[in-house]
């Protein structure tokens, strides 16, 4: 008898010690929105992030692991406009939170807040790996982190008031801190205006679009398709008429097609960290455009 | 500023009067003095004005920009208008996929003559017609029914235009607390591949364990409840009851229940680029008259039935690894089932002629093991290897006329596919088939497998 009143203290205090870690659980579906997250949410929030910087963020599969984390989420942060569709939905799905399911408070789609480039006007999969909502890599500017970053602050603040304060508070600093990193960087790469390049997948509108960079090519024929040697030729004779100055992929990206290109059409090969993570220097948000400036400059000295 | 001039421009009179010493002189300058003072200061004060003039309309034309930027940032903030709303009805439809599939089959031995030498045959499990054939086309309808529940309907549609329900259920979204409640007909979540449709296999078809103790894939009719747990390890249980009207059940005519499983699961991550999942489950069906053709010792063919209890374990684990967890270049799975069944009950031999009912008891058991590799992108490898075990099988009376032969089939199979998009697969498939005692059946597939529609999320 006397043991099991023990036993139901014991538990009963083990219960308000976890009740009284009251912080969000949140499942990042990329690196870039669990930085983002960790930002504005400190200590209050506990993030996972289910990929990291060195995987396709097309290509995850509905892992044990990642059903289990879903399972106990207050809230999914990702970008949305189908780059997960291969994966997300069955996560969910099999998750049995019914916070998480797509129009509950505790689902939240970065991509929903900004505006979308490359929305295409044609649905067709002949057309390669599009995205009905328009191109979703929408981390590469950083100005799409502000729009972003109010609207997660006003959905951490709904899921957990008692905190909104904070939220608040760690978002104007953000936003202070940010926009005065944005003004940096953006005097840094002043030189990169107009400057035509090649991608090896449709994954750099914005950054494009940012600083005013020109893309002339692309190494995949469709999004999502494998380069083959015809089509890396063909590309190639294209630079000979309207040359570029770099060739850019995502640190994920296999790097053969850009390399071979490098070595064919003499122009250097950069490979862009694309999310927080993908190397030693790009550990933070401020780190991941550190670096991309740095390394855009560096191709073109 | 005004104070340091008018100290200064002082400094400068005052210095002067010092050399002519008469009183009137002194007055004069004094007053000149002042006057200037009073013109300095007008004028100064006039500077100021204006100055803070200028400053407020800078002040105003920063504030202008500032509230522009602003709009700026709101226009770009505001979330993008809706999308048109899609005229008409059909605005709320579900989301359709369609599967398309085709084989060419070249296969060494009568495919009509096909046995698993000692055991009992289940439906289906017929290598397939030979020459070029269609392969089942599969058409899914999904859709959330409201914010609770979650329907789908997937319709398999066999080359010889039958068509037939694989599954048609619905599912609790959210019920709290880790549970999901599924209703209808449903792949019962047992073992590894059974809850994974034919067009999602590694290979063209199943392994030979599957047929030989599920029929290819055991579906239920029935209720599922699973319950996940909330841990950062994987763990999920659950239990499914139905009515067992499929092998190796069979249609009883009887109310209750006359199918029941359960199954756990266990997985997760080994770093990042290891995943695994593992699982142990049962099926006990109650098969009633679930009859089925066989020769008998002279070699004439019979119908025999069998009445009583199926008791089915599956051991099932998948292991999978990619570098860094990308698999788009290369990765690797490996995959194993492990079943043993027993059945008990009634044999009636012959049940055209004689209907001589005795006493049946069989333990038997199988296994697969199968790796795929992606050695390049597109391109992936697979070989699988299967073994039954025709175990121990005990007729009873009717020992007398029917064979029980010990004989352990087995095969091997090799398949290489290539994937232009993650929409489309071509397949070769080599297999050497010893399910039938002494004979070897050499198979050659070449199978085409096409997605179109709502880009269909993939179970681990």
């Amino acid at each position: 008898m006397n043991k099991i009143v023990k036993l139901l203290l014991t538990a009963a205090l083990l219960l308000t010690a976890f009740s009284a870690r009251a912080t969000v659980n949140i499942l990042a579906c990329e690196p870039e929105w669990g930085a983002l997250a960790q930002v504005l949410g400190g200590d209050q929030v506990s993030i996972y992030t289910a990929t990291n910087a060195l995987q396709d963020p097309h290509q995850i599969q509905a892992r044990p692991s990642l059903i289990a984390r879903a399972r106990s989420a207050d809230l999914v942060v990702c970008t949305g406009s189908e780059l997960e569709v291969g994966w997300l939905p069955i996560l969910l799905q099999q998750s049995s939170n019914s916070k998480i399911q797509p129009g509950q408070p505790g689902y939240f789609e970065a991509a929903a807040y900004v505006q979308k480039l490359e929305v295409p006007t044609r649905l067709d999969r002949a057309e390669g790996d599009v995205h009905p909502g328009g191109n979703p890599h929408i981390q590469t500017d950083p100005r799409n982190f502000l729009p972003v970053a109010q609207a997660l602050t006003q959905r951490l603040s709904q899921l957990d008031p008692a905190q909104a304060a904070q939220y608040a508070a760690r978002h104007q600093a953000f936003v202070t801190r940010w926009q005065a990193a944005i003004r940096h960087w953006e005097t840094l790469a002043a030189p990169l205006k107009g400057v035509p390049i090649v991608v090896q997948h449709k994954g750099f509108p914005y950054l494009e679009r940012w600083l005013g960079m020109r893309e002339v090519a692309t190494l995949e024929p469709k999004p999502g398709v494998e380069p083959n040697s015809g089509y890396l030729t063909q590309v190639l004779s294209q630079l000979q008429h309207q040359p570029a100055k770099m060739v850019i992929r995502a640190a994920y990206n296999d790097g053969r097609s850009s390399e071979w290109l490098t070595e064919h059409a003499k122009i250097p090969n950069v490979v862009l960290p694309f999310t927080v993570g993908a190397d030693a220097q790009s550990k933070d948000l401020y780190g991941l455009f550190d670096v991309t400036v740095q390394r855009l400059l560096g191709a073109l000295k | 500023m005004s104070r340091y001039l008018w100290g200064a421009c002082s400094l400068f009179l005052f210095a002067q009067p010092a050399l002519a010493a008469s009183d009137a002189d002194l007055d004069k300058i004094r007053a000149e003095v002042q006057q200037l003072k009073q013109t300095y200061e007008a004028r100064i004060q006039a500077l100021e004005a204006r100055l803070q003039k200028a400053e407020s309309r800078v002040d105003a034309a920063q504030a202008t920009a500032q509230q522009a930027q602003e709009q700026v940032t709101q226009v770009a903030s505001a979330p993008p208008p809706a999308a048109a709303a899609p005229a008409g009805a059909n605005a709320f439809n579900p989301d359709i996929s369609l599967i398309l599939s085709g084989t060419y089959a070249n296969l060494s031995q009568d495919p009509n003559k096909y046995r698993l030498t000692g055991f009992i045959p289940s439906p289906e499990s017929s290598p397939g017609t030979r020459s070029f054939s269609l392969g089942e086309s599969e058409l899914g309808v999904y859709a959330n029914i409201d914010p609770y529940l979650h329907g789908g309907l997937n319709l398999a549609l066999a080359p010889d235009n039958t068509l037939s329900v694989e599954e048609a259920f619905i599912q609790t979204l959210g019920l709290g607390h880790g549970l999901t409640i599924k209703a209808g007909r449903f792949f019962s979540a047992i073992g590894y591949l059974n809850e994974q449709h034919a067009h999602t296999w590694d290979f063209v078809d199943n392994p030979l364990a599957y047929k030989a103790f599920l029929g290819t894939q055991f579906s239920q009719d029935g209720v599922q409840l699973k319950w996940l747990a909330p841990t950062d390890t994987f763990l999920e249980v659950g239990a499914e009851i139905g009515g067992g009207g499929n092998f190796p059940g069979s249609e009883r005519n009887r109310n209750g229940i006359g199918s029941a499983a359960l199954f756990a699961h266990v997985g997760g991550d080994i770093g990042f680029s290891q995943s695994w999942r593992a699982g142990v489950s049962y099926l006990q069906t109650k098969p009633q008259s679930r009859s089925y053709e066989d020769s008998n010792l002279s070699g004439a063919t019979v119908t025999n039935a069998f009445s009583g209890n199926s008791h089915l374990w599956v051991a099932d684990f998948v292991w999978k690894w990619a570098p860094n967890g990308n698999v788009t270049h290369t990765n690797f799975k490996l995959q194993g089932e492990y079943f043993r069944r027993r059945e008990a009950g009634a044999l009636t031999y012959d049940t055209t002629a004689s209907t001589l009912s005795s006493a049946y008891a069989a333990t038997q058991s199988g296994a697969y093991l199968q790796g795929v590799y992606q050695f390049m992108p597109r391109w992936r490898v697979g070989l699988r290897r299967d073994q039954l075990d025709s175990g121990h099988v005990d007729y009873s009376l009717n020992n007398a006329y029917l064979a029980r032969p010990d004989y352990a089939p087995s095969k091997n199979s090799v398949m290489l596919d290539y994937n232009p998009s993650e929409f489309s697969r071509f397949r070769l498939q080599l297999a050497q088939d010893k399910s039938r005692q002494g004979v070897t059946d050499n198979q050659i597939f070449l199978q085409y497998l096409m997605s179109l529609g709502a880009h269909g999320a993939h179970q681990f």
